[in-house]
């Protein structure tokens, strides 16, 4: 043998890297569901502009040589999306969740037919940051192997967090979101906003699918997104709409996906099935007890149509 | 009151004679445009996946390249009552004579369902299922000895090894899939005896994300010689091969995904088998039932050999491929335990490629670290 053998030290190593290789995509879905909800819409369709991202992101990234020409790509086909759904659902008795299961449907359509030309052509890769390198272990080198993408995700929730709580654009945000009666009393233009929150959410949803074709699992293909952006929309709730919690919730919804495939390389096959339902198992025990009939929804803005 | 705009009866009389006017006029254009056959082909996911469609697609444009022979495809039908929708639809509108509904779950309950209805219609069906007395008789089943090329690749595997592990990314833990495993070790032992093999099943036929993360599990593991049974191996094959790895293919050629690290691989032939069925039918002959093969009959064939393969394993390799293409190769010699000490196989028995024994196959063998539930 090779004097690597970690042993069971290889699960919580394998949770770190998984947590930290899966969680993007999560990541950045949830913050863009994050901006729009606090606007006072629901977005549905991000798991549409997530596959839409991700195929014109390798598309481009393909053409051009250039991944970075990718994501910018992705941000803006993704903005065009929201953009889309913000000014369907600005017209007056218009269902944003319907609205948002439609453009997930041509989201996902589109992103197959436009992407037929390129399942078989390889698209360079975006950047890693090796910050396993004061490891002598490739294990631990291979888990620290960070995408950009990621420590790009975490300053985007640290600036949104700041945003909702300290700035102009932020409380401006928030208000649409909580009352539409108020934002009108104060000379604001409630569906303008919601429709530029939509836009930017869908940008960040875009980034996301980017980060899925170009850098992990790293091709782009039909079966490329699992349900990440209906999970992703999931989590905010799960988030209490803050974007910090938002991280947080993708790194253990990352983590608890890389127990399945851990647990049977260290030799424990037994129930695989039981523990790919982890991530769910867990968002479900977590919901449960963070919940009272007191205090349901805390956080939720006041003008979303689930708590309204 | 009356209505003077168009009644509910009139529009049904009038979309009735309209529907009646196109079946006419699609049936005198397929009789006049075409001699031989329409082939239907449906694929439970994209034809150029780099994997389980892709090689069948290939067999498709192979028929397509026969003379008079017309081909209808159709991709990213789902195991569901889709698949009947699609079968009935290549039958009815396009004159499909023959179908190859190519998916493993399309079998039961979808092509049984719909067979029955159409006696003039031939379905062959990728898997073998079909028995006699039980299945409609216009129904018929082929499979490949596609074991062999696993076995083949193990021992190509079992010599580039240098930590003597070896990965195995399994959707499910079904025959075909664990007879694969088995065959990938029993290949590797054959060369280097102290070799294992660990498995993980991701539990579906085609997640992106899941098989990246088991291939990194692999390789975090010490596996450094990775192969698969899922889908479309395209992402195993790139994650692998990003972690170092060395790389064996499964259902197509994936070298152009790795070419530095790509050793062999395990390749269905399904242009030739096509070609020879679809053949037969313009013939007037009849496709036989139960249609089985290996190398020997050109069923599957293997990837050319990477350029990181060395002197001795090509010696190796091409030496019991021409062992197998002799036919009736046994994979499977006794004495042979699976993964939890039962016996398998005792001192003097084995098992054929044909022994039927191998199709309900339930066990991994001892060497295989995993286990099938």
């Amino acid at each position: 043998m090779n004097g690597t053998e970690l042993g069971l030290w290889a699960i919580p190593l394998a949770i770190l890297g998984g947590a930290i290789r899966v969680s993007t995509p999560f990541l950045f879905v949830s913050l863009g569901e994050v901006l729009t909800e606090r606007s006072g819409r629901i977005n549905l369709g991000l798991e549409g502009t997530l596959v839409f991202g991700a195929m014109s992101g390798y598309a481009i990234a393909c053409v051009t040589g250039l991944p970075w020409a990718g994501v910018l790509a992705a941000a803006g086909a993704g903005s065009l999306f929201g953009l889309v759904h913000g000014l369907v659902c600005s017209l007056p008795r218009v269902n944003d969740i319907a609205v948002g299961i439609s453009l997930m449907l041509l989201g996902t359509g589109l992103a197959y037919f436009f992407g037929k030309p390129f399942i078989q052509p390889v698209a360079p890769d975006l950047p890693a940051l090796e910050l396993g390198w004061w490891s002598d272990l490739p294990q631990v080198q291979a888990a620290l192997r960070v995408n950009v993408l990621f420590p790009v995700g975490i300053l985007a929730a640290l600036l949104l967090w700041w945003m909702f709580r300290a700035t102009r654009i932020g409380l401006l945000v928030r208000v649409v979101g909580d009352s539409t009666d108020a934002a009108r009393a104060m000379g604001l233009r409630p569906a303008f906003i919601r429709t530029l929150a939509t836009a930017a959410g869908g940008a960040f949803a875009g980034v996301g699918g980017a980060y899925l074709s170009l850098f992990y699992p790293g091709s782009w293909n039909e079966g490329i997104s699992s349900g990440q952006g209906l999970m992703a929309v999931a989590l905010v709730i799960f988030a209490r709409w803050n974007p910090i919690a938002c991280l947080g919730a993708a790194l253990l919804f990352g983590g608890a996906g890389a127990l399945g495939p851990a647990l049977q390389s260290v030799g424990i096959p037994d129930g695989y099935y039981l523990f790919y339902a982890m991530p769910y198992v867990m968002t479900l025990g977590v919901l449960i007890a963070t919940s009272s009939p007191g205090r349901a929804m805390a956080g939720a803005p006041g003008e979303l149509s689930i708590s309204k | 009151m009356t209505l003077t705009g168009p009644t509910r009866r009139r529009v049904l009389k009038t979309g009735a004679a309209f529907a009646g006017a196109l079946g006419t006029l699609s049936a005198t254009s397929f009789a006049a445009g075409q001699d031989g056959p329409t082939v239907g082909f449906i694929y439970v996911g994209p034809k150029d996946d780099f994997g389980y469609n892709q090689a069948h697609a290939e067999g498709a444009a192979a028929v397509k390249a026969m003379a008079g022979v017309t081909v209808v495809e159709e991709e990213n039908v789902a195991e569901t009552v889709d698949v009947q929708k699609s079968m009935e639809s290549m039958i009815n509108f396009d004159g499909a004579a023959l179908l190859f509904p190519t998916s493993f779950g399309y079998f039961d309950p979808h092509i049984i369902k719909v067979a029955p209805g159409h006696p003039e219609v031939r379905f062959q069906h990728a898997a073998g299922l079909w028995q006699e007395g039980v299945h409609p008789s216009n129904v018929g089943s082929y499979f490949g000895y596609i074991g062999l090329g696993q076995y083949l690749n193990g021992m190509v595997a079992g010599h580039m090894t240098r930590s003597g592990k070896l990965g195995f990314v399994a959707a499910k833990p079904i025959p075909q899939v664990l007879q694969n495993i088995n065959s990938f070790l029993l290949g590797a032992r054959e060369v280097n005896p102290a070799v294992t093999c660990q498995v993980i099943f991701t539990g579906e036929w085609s997640l992106a994300v899941k098989e990246a993360e088991a291939t990194n599990a692999l390789a975090d593991a010490g596996c450094d010689v990775i192969t698969c049974h899922v889908d479309g191996p395209k992402v195993v094959m790139e994650t692998a091969a990003g972690r170092d790895c060395f790389v064996c293919g499964y259902h197509a050629n994936q070298a152009p995904l790795a070419p530095e690290k790509y050793l062999t691989g395990a390749e269905w032939n399904w242009p030739g088998v096509y070609t020879r069925m679809v053949r037969t039918v313009i013939d007037g002959g009849t496709i036989p039932n139960f249609d089985r093969g290996g190398l020997a009959e050109g069923y599957i064939k293997m990837s050319p050999l990477g350029p990181a393969v060395t002197d001795a394993a090509r010696a190796r390799f091409e030496a019991t491929k021409a062992e197998m293409t002799k036919g009736g190769f046994a994979a499977y010699r006794g004495p042979l335990m699976d993964n939890t000490g039962k016996r398998i196989l005792g001192p003097n028995e084995v098992f054929v490629e044909t022994d039927i024994a191998l199709e309900s196959m339930n066990y991994l063998v001892e060497g295989v670290i995993g286990a099938t539930s």
